[in-house]
């Protein structure tokens, strides 16, 4: 970028730093103030004098929380759907990749027409949701892992990927008489780290984020993921009231209330940001693979 | 047809082209049952928009009634509300949040030291892995008359009432469109990067040389620069103009607020699902689909026609 020293770029350059700053601020400010008040003293948080650092510092919310079990349980709800649905994600994912990256594969245009097809024709929640009823999936696990399995998108990057891989590779297992499985499994998989680890990550943050799919197949509480739990306190009012008022003192309570609430919330941001740092690269180069379309 | 590729293209008959590379077919086989079961079957379900659907007779054997439900959904009194929010809703996340990663992306790109760039863009696309269900608790907790810092801004420096936002209807597209931008600002900018930094350094010289001014070069060599990518990704979000998804318009919403936060999703749920009218639920849905490929198409051909760039 080549810059000259002109009165009117040091203007631009001071109002790109405030804009800077204004983005940062606005970014991290929520979840520190969440974090804060969660971990505050109540008569701080009733006097809203909390900004981004607590003040009088008090895990009570968090205890109650985590006595009543509701939240460790859609925690482990939560970290179970996400592996078992990246799992099934990743296996039916590269089982369709793979063979549709080979141009000898027979139907192959067939096959290609019919799955672009659906990126554009959706059946609607209606009818989808009457098909988990009828297969009998309703308020089980499968309904949050199989509806979803594939996406088509993430489908596409990862063939694309595939097709970059060199023919020698696999010619010469072939020679020595391997079938497309163990080519698969022991050759293609191997060099295909790092595709693999980008899309199972793009999948993984999808189920850990999803509420919807556990809105409306699922009806035991017990089987709520996060999300829902987080809803019901946060959102629904009276959840968050029911574990103040084992405490006591109704004034008391209502502060607890609002404290169990940034808590929770607290406590579904945390797996999210610790991992970040580590995987947030992973999803730059996600896009960059995507957006280039093979 | 398939059998005449093969012959054009494999010197062998479809028969030894499946025996050859059954293993692959094997491969692909669960994954074309999944499309089949769950992307097909609900296609064909929504035929049960035109019919009376009764569960016990399943969907081949209710009875069609045609047009019935998409005409009670024409006539019924929140049809134009209905539409009309999930219209504007979607229009006004596109007039002020489209050009905002395009900005971010610019001023991003005018920084200088590379590692205040990658601080400033890796922070702003956290909010993009943050849930919804998390980003709404916190603007209700927020927003709250009670707790909320804003309120409490309002009471404590400028001496205002505190509000019900979420209470009043004339505040929830601004609540809306707000949280849509925090969430998608920063990851939206990541494609605009990209586009900017394979720019020919040499043009941006060649302007120096010509006296140019740093908003000049923006404009006339960073932002062409990166039309295409813009012009796509525009006709993205005008087909998707109808599409307001469910989730944040449902977190968001309460019953006061259903004349400006009511969209057609949040309809379909609470009527076809929740209340069991599965056919007036699914000929609202497919109304809503229908209208959104008419869009995606309709953007597509006027960008072909007046900026030489579409999808397809």
């Amino acid at each position: 970028m080549v810059h000259d020293d002109s009165f009117g770029s040091t203007i631009l350059d001071i109002f790109i730093h405030i804009v800077m700053i204004f983005v940062l601020v606005v970014t991290l400010y929520p979840i520190l103030h969440v974090a804060s008040v969660s971990m505050s003293a109540p008569w701080a948080v009733s006097q809203n004098v909390v900004t981004f650092y607590p003040k009088g510092i008090n895990f009570e919310a968090y205890s109650i929380i985590l006595k009543a079990g509701k939240v460790t349980n859609g925690l482990k709800n939560s970290v179970i759907y996400t592996v078992i649905g990246t799992i099934i994600n990743m296996l039916l994912t590269i089982t369709v990749a793979y063979p549709l990256s080979k141009k000898r594969l027979p139907f192959r245009s067939g096959f290609l027409i019919m799955i672009m097809i659906t990126m554009f024709f959706y059946g609607g929640l209606i009818p989808t949701f009457l098909l988990v009823n009828d297969l009998g999936m309703y308020n089980t696990i499968w309904a949050m892992v199989i509806p979803g399995a594939v996406s088509t998108y993430n489908m596409i990057v990862m063939r694309s990927f595939f097709q970059n891989i060199p023919v020698e590779m696999e010619e010469s297992a072939y020679l020595d008489g391997a079938n497309d499985f163990t080519i698969l499994f022991y050759i293609v998989l191997p060099l295909s780290k790092a595709a693999i680890a980008t899309i199972s990550l793009f999948y993984a943050v999808t189920h850990w984020n999803n509420f919807f799919s556990a809105l409306i197949f699922l009806k035991s509480s017990d089987k709520y993921p996060l999300q829902l739990i987080l809803r019901e306190i946060v959102l629904a009012n009276s959840m968050a009231e029911e574990l103040a008022s084992t405490t006591g003192i109704d004034e008391i309570a209502l502060i607890k209330t609002e404290s169990i609430k940034y808590a929770t919330l607290f406590i579904s941001l945390l797996p999210m940001l610790i991992l970040y740092p580590f995987v947030q690269k992973h999803f730059v180069k996600g896009v960059m693979i995507g957006s280039l379309k093979g | 047809m398939n059998i005449e590729i093969g012959k054009k293209r494999n010197p062998m008959s479809l028969k030894n082209r499946i025996i050859r590379n059954k293993f692959l077919l094997l491969m692909i086989l669960p994954g074309i049952l999944w499309y089949i079961i769950f992307r097909y079957i609900p296609i064909y379900g929504v035929t049960i928009a035109f019919k009376e659907f009764n569960i016990r007779l399943g969907i081949m054997a209710s009875p069609w009634i045609g047009l019935k439900y998409f005409i009670k959904f024409f006539e019924h009194p929140y049809f134009f509300r209905l539409v009309k929010n999930t219209f504007l809703l979607s229009l006004f996340s596109v007039a002020w949040g489209f050009p905002a990663p395009i900005v971010l992306a610019l001023f991003l790109n005018e920084l200088r030291s590379r590692f205040y760039k990658r601080i400033v863009q890796t922070v702003s696309y956290l909010p993009h892995f943050i849930s919804i269900v998390a980003i709404i608790g916190m603007t209700v907790m927020f927003l709250s008359p009670v707790s909320g810092f804003i309120n409490s801004i309002l009471v404590k420096l400028f001496n205002i009432e505190p509000i019900y936002f979420l209470m009043k209807e004339e505040w929830f597209r601004t609540i809306y469109i707000s949280t849509g931008i925090w969430q998608s600002t920063g990851w939206g900018a990541i494609i605009y990067l990209a586009a900017l930094s394979s720019i020919d350094q040499s043009m941006y010289e060649a302007a120096t040389i010509d006296g140019a001014s740093r908003l000049q070069k923006m404009r006339f060599i960073s932002i062409p620069s990166i039309k295409s990518t813009i012009v796509i990704l525009f006709i993205l979000s005008i087909g998707r103009l109808l599409n307001v998804g469910f989730e944040k318009a449902f977190l968001l919403q309460n019953p006061v607020t259903y004349n400006t936060s009511d969209v057609i999703a949040t309809y379909v749920y609470r009527r076809g699902l929740q209340k069991a009218e599965f056919s007036y639920g699914a000929a609202v849905g497919l109304f809503n689909s229908c209208i959104n490929v008419i869009l995606l198409l309709s953007a597509n051909w006027l960008s072909r026609k007046f900026a030489k760039e579409s999808l397809f």
